[in-house]
């Protein structure tokens, strides 16, 4: 009862809570992170829309790689196994999240998908999220990097559009550029939407149909598996 | 529509409240939400709305304090113009985000029984 005045108005007690409300899913990512990072997995959450290439992607790079590294993938979609099917032709250790209803991967998920699979003995390891560019750019998953694959047939605004997502992304990989000679976009203007969505901007233009730029994507892999070997005991 | 699996740690948080406070209800909450959280404010609301239902938060207000985005310069300490070009206009390093990403519940307000 309020003691101040006898109004017979019921206490209200305030509680200062101060509570992220993504902090589970954090804790459980830090725990990832520290999994790969002691095992010198290089780790890479790799979103975009749906059919934005990156199971495409991912194809590529093993194709390119061959035997020169070991490469796993963990595959989200909301039904289906059939991106886990691509990339297991392609000789790429992986395995699929299966969501139902959920339209991005958590900690929890990836974590429980790598204890059915011997994800230490690759070098590189994709998650590749489910097609969205909202939801699962908010989801820490322990990876070393973010990558958005970003086709040219989304249009030039998508950055704009999105802009969380690009915030968040240490590499944006345009893909399908070998149908640029077939459509009205200006890859100047996508680059601009991206400047000003992120602070430091990375591009590489690339068709996993051609092979155009898949140099320049390796060599990024390469330079960011060599900067996060540097902080892993192995 | 990840905004259902924060209300569910919303609700999570709020239950954890109410176990240290037998007999006690939760009236308001109040939820400081970024402007590049990621997460939108209308969609929280509605989920909010459906999954309340007889969970902790039946009887509570959802109160939302939009936080804007606020770019600033790690080295100059520059704050910049909304809707600038993400570099310094000094040193034209690439800003970094100071305000605006952040999801947090802030206040849980109980209704405690009489004593």
């Amino acid at each position: 009862m309020c003691e101040d005045c006898g109004c017979g108005d019921p206490d209200i007690l305030p509680i200062d809570v101060h509570h992220k409300l993504l902090t589970d899913n954090d804790l459980r990512a830090a725990h990832l992170r520290e999994h790969f990072v002691e095992a010198g997995v290089l780790a890479i959450n790799l979103m975009g829309s749906p059919g934005s290439g990156k199971t495409a992607l991912l194809e590529a790079t093993a194709t390119r790689l061959g035997d020169a590294h070991r490469i796993g993938a963990v595959s989200g979609d909301l039904a289906t196994d059939h991106d886990a099917q691509r990339l297991r032709r392609a000789g790429i250790l992986a395995a699929p999240i299966t969501t139902g209803t959920a339209c991005h991967l958590d900690a929890k998920l990836v974590h429980d998908a790598l204890h059915h699979m011997p994800w230490r003995e690759v070098e590189l390891f994709f998650i590749e999220n489910v097609g969205n560019l909202v939801c699962p750019a908010i989801y820490d998953l322990g990876q070393a990097a973010n990558v958005v694959a970003l086709s040219v047939t989304e249009g030039e605004d998508k950055p704009l559009k999105y802009p969380v997502m690009f915030r968040k992304a240490d590499l944006v990989v345009l893909t399908k550029i070998d149908l640029l000679p077939h459509l009205d976009v200006d890859v100047r203007a996508i680059r601009d939407g991206l400047a000003r969505v992120m602070p430091d901007p990375r591009v590489i233009a690339l068709s996993a149909k051609t092979g155009q730029g898949v140099d320049e994507w390796i060599a990024w892999l390469n330079g960011s598996r060599a900067d996060s070997c540097r902080r892993s005991p192995r | 529509m990840h905004e259902y699996s924060i209300v569910a740690s919303l609700v999570e948080r709020v239950e954890l409240e109410l176990a240290a406070h037998p007999g006690a209800h939760a009236t308001r909450l109040t939820v400081r939400i970024g402007e590049q959280s990621g997460v939108e404010p209308s969609l929280l609301r509605t989920a909010f709305e459906t999954f309340r239902v007889r969970s902790a938060c039946a009887r509570a207000e959802l109160v939302l304090e939009p936080v804007p985005a606020s770019w600033r310069c790690a080295r100059c300490e520059l704050e910049l113009a909304p809707d600038a070009p993400l570099r310094c206009p000094r040193c034209h390093r690439p800003a970094v985000l100071a305000a605006g990403d952040d999801l947090i519940l802030e206040r849980i307000e109980l209704e405690v029984p009489d004593v």
